[in-house]
């Protein structure tokens, strides 16, 4: 019987990115952003930017794959692919798309890469400047319900509510990300550590997310670049395969507003089966995770929802020692992530799961050749995917 | 005309003014606050409530169901206390509480509003909550808010 399925059939052979900047702090425009981390991935796979034939990228970002591909002097472009939805919800199932187009024979080579620069287009966290505003929006911003940090929050409280959750379970997804990035030149918060006092110090964005429960808005690309198995050895790194992956949300997960019927989760109770049934792996055989923290809590539900946390476990299971590589329990977002090292929309989650399999992270955890990336949760779509080394194959 | 004075307000004029979209789909919903009608969607076929509205019932799937009114009363879902000024008009105001309310009459659909009194009250998920209408009659164009209070016990 035919089985369908990305298994072992697309690799990841190179990975780049752009500086990593404060937003605002970037020299150059976001669409440049994007060529340095598209030529960063070429160099570092050994490949000439010609023979890329497709792009994938999510949340509708601005830098058109036409554009892109004439910029670059791309002979044929052959795959154009674009996940719905906002946030870091495609990050995972931009890569997803762009493998399923290797494996259909519809590409052979194919850069997913994700460029956002808050400083030239508008920091997510502001929302001045609109007059009337109509459909799910018109319900909760004349409320005061604006930007990300006040969409998410009363989720999170519900959860916490329903599953007696301490501020210090999200105090320790903060603290990890932010060790992490200590060890990480690239990030932005590199040299700017956080420890229980400052984090408990630090202003209130909107209870329950202080000041470090929030992502950064930042000015960063970067970009990674696929190839189908057959050619994946060819390349001068260690290559990282897919193993598996999911999209998608639950029943009426986009019934807004915040009506969706499972309000309390991050919208992989549907998506994790179907991504451990691909990659024929358990939780308990991961490694190491990066998780998308838009804002902490979510990282609490996603890695609950993923099997890798039971929910009365959560208080006991998220302290820092747990978290931290390389011999933590569950080393988590080993980059410093969307809260510390830049906030790509997750891509740099991806970037740093392929570190991760290839042994060459700044915060290498023990266990390594299978690591998990969990993409945008609380939005739908959301995605996951799961990368291994050649020898889990 | 409307005699309050501009000050009773939960938050500051200039956050963004809800309009019904091009198509009229919340229409109902929108012009109802402003005869302090709160309208949900109901579905006279299979009795399905439904909010925010769709152009069809996600149960049975007919086409355009009924907005049927309901009294303001519900219970707190959940909440958030909001600190940060995410808007231009919110710069130096302070805290303010905004709530999700569950409406048990209509199906347990959530609206959300605010939470008048002290914004640094103690908030209580599953506490009773009664609407208030707030009408900006100012506005350009004029609109009205659904907020809430806790119930009196």
């Amino acid at each position: 019987m035919k089985v369908n399925t990305l298994r072992g059939q697309v690799a990841v052979v190179g990975i780049g990115e752009s500086n990593y900047y404060r937003h605002g702090q970037s020299p150059d425009p976001e669409f440049k952003l994007a060529l340095r981390a598209i030529l960063a991935a070429c160099e570092d796979a050994g490949i000439n930017p010609a023979e890329i034939d497709g792009f994938a990228s999510f949340s509708d970002d601005r830098n058109d794959a036409s554009r892109l591909a004439a910029a670059l002097g791309i002979r044929q472009l052959r795959s154009a692919t674009m996940q719905w939805g906002g946030g870091g919800g495609g990050s995972c199932a931009a890569v997803a798309n762009g493998a399923a187009a290797i494996h259909a024979g519809m590409a052979d080579c194919v850069v997913v890469f994700r460029s956002l620069a808050q400083g030239q287009f508008g920091r997510f966290g502001q929302t001045t400047g609109i007059d009337t505003i109509s459909g799910e929006k018109a319900y909760l911003m004349p409320y005061g319900v604006l930007a990300p940090p006040q969409r998410f929050a009363m989720r999170v409280r519900r959860f916490m509510h329903e599953h007696g959750v301490k501020q210090e379970a999200m105090r320790a997804i903060a603290m990890a990300s932010y060790h992490h990035a200590q060890a990480n030149p690239r990030a932005v918060m590199h040299g700017k550590p956080l420890d229980q006092e400052r984090y408990d110090n630090a202003r209130w964005v909107v209870e329950p997310f202080r000041l470090y429960d929030c992502c950064m808005e930042n000015d960063g690309a970067a970009a990674i670049i696929l190839v189908s198995q057959e050619r994946a050895r060819d390349f001068k790194n260690k290559a990282a395969y897919i193993l598996g992956a999911a999209s998608g949300s639950g029943f009426r997960a986009g019934a807004d507003p915040h009506n969706s019927p499972d309000y309390p989760s991050a919208n992989f109770g549907t998506l994790a089966p179907d991504l451990y049934r691909m990659a024929g792996v358990r939780p308990d055989d991961i490694g190491v995770v990066q998780s998308y923290e838009n804002f902490t809590g979510g990282v609490l539900m996603a890695l609950v929802e993923h099997g890798l946390v039971n929910v009365q476990d959560i208080n006991q299971f998220f302290t820092l020692g747990n978290l931290t590589a390389p011999a933590g329990r569950l080393p988590l977002n080993t980059s410093g992530g969307n809260l510390a090292e830049c906030y790509v929309h997750g891509l740099e989650l991806v970037i740093e799961a392929v570190r991760q399999v290839r042994g060459t992270s700044t915060s290498q955890a023990d266990r390594s050749d299978i690591a998990l990336v969990i993409g945008g949760p609380m939005v739908t779509p959301a995605s996951n995917l799961l990368l291994g080394s050649e020898t889990v194959l | 005309m409307n005699n309050k004075p501009e000050n009773t307000y939960y938050l500051p004029a200039g956050l963004p003014i809800p309009v019904s979209e091009p198509d009229g789909l919340s229409e109902p919903f929108w012009s109802g606050l402003k005869m302090e009608r709160l309208r949900i969607q109901h579905c006279s076929h299979c009795h399905t409530w439904q909010f925010g509205p769709e152009w069809l019932c996600h149960h049975c799937r007919r086409f355009d169901p009924e907005w049927q009114d309901i009294e303001p009363k519900g219970k707190i879902y959940s909440w958030e206390r909001v600190w940060h000024p995410s808007h231009d008009a919110l710069k130096n105001h302070g805290p303010y509480i905004a709530i999700l309310v569950e409406l048990p009459q209509a199906g347990n659909v959530r609206v959300i509003g605010n939470l008048l009194g002290d914004p640094m009250q103690e908030v209580v998920i599953g506490a009773q909550v009664v609407g208030v209408f707030e009408h900006h009659h100012d506005a350009k164009p004029a609109y009205s808010l659904l907020q809430w209070r806790c119930k009196e016990s």
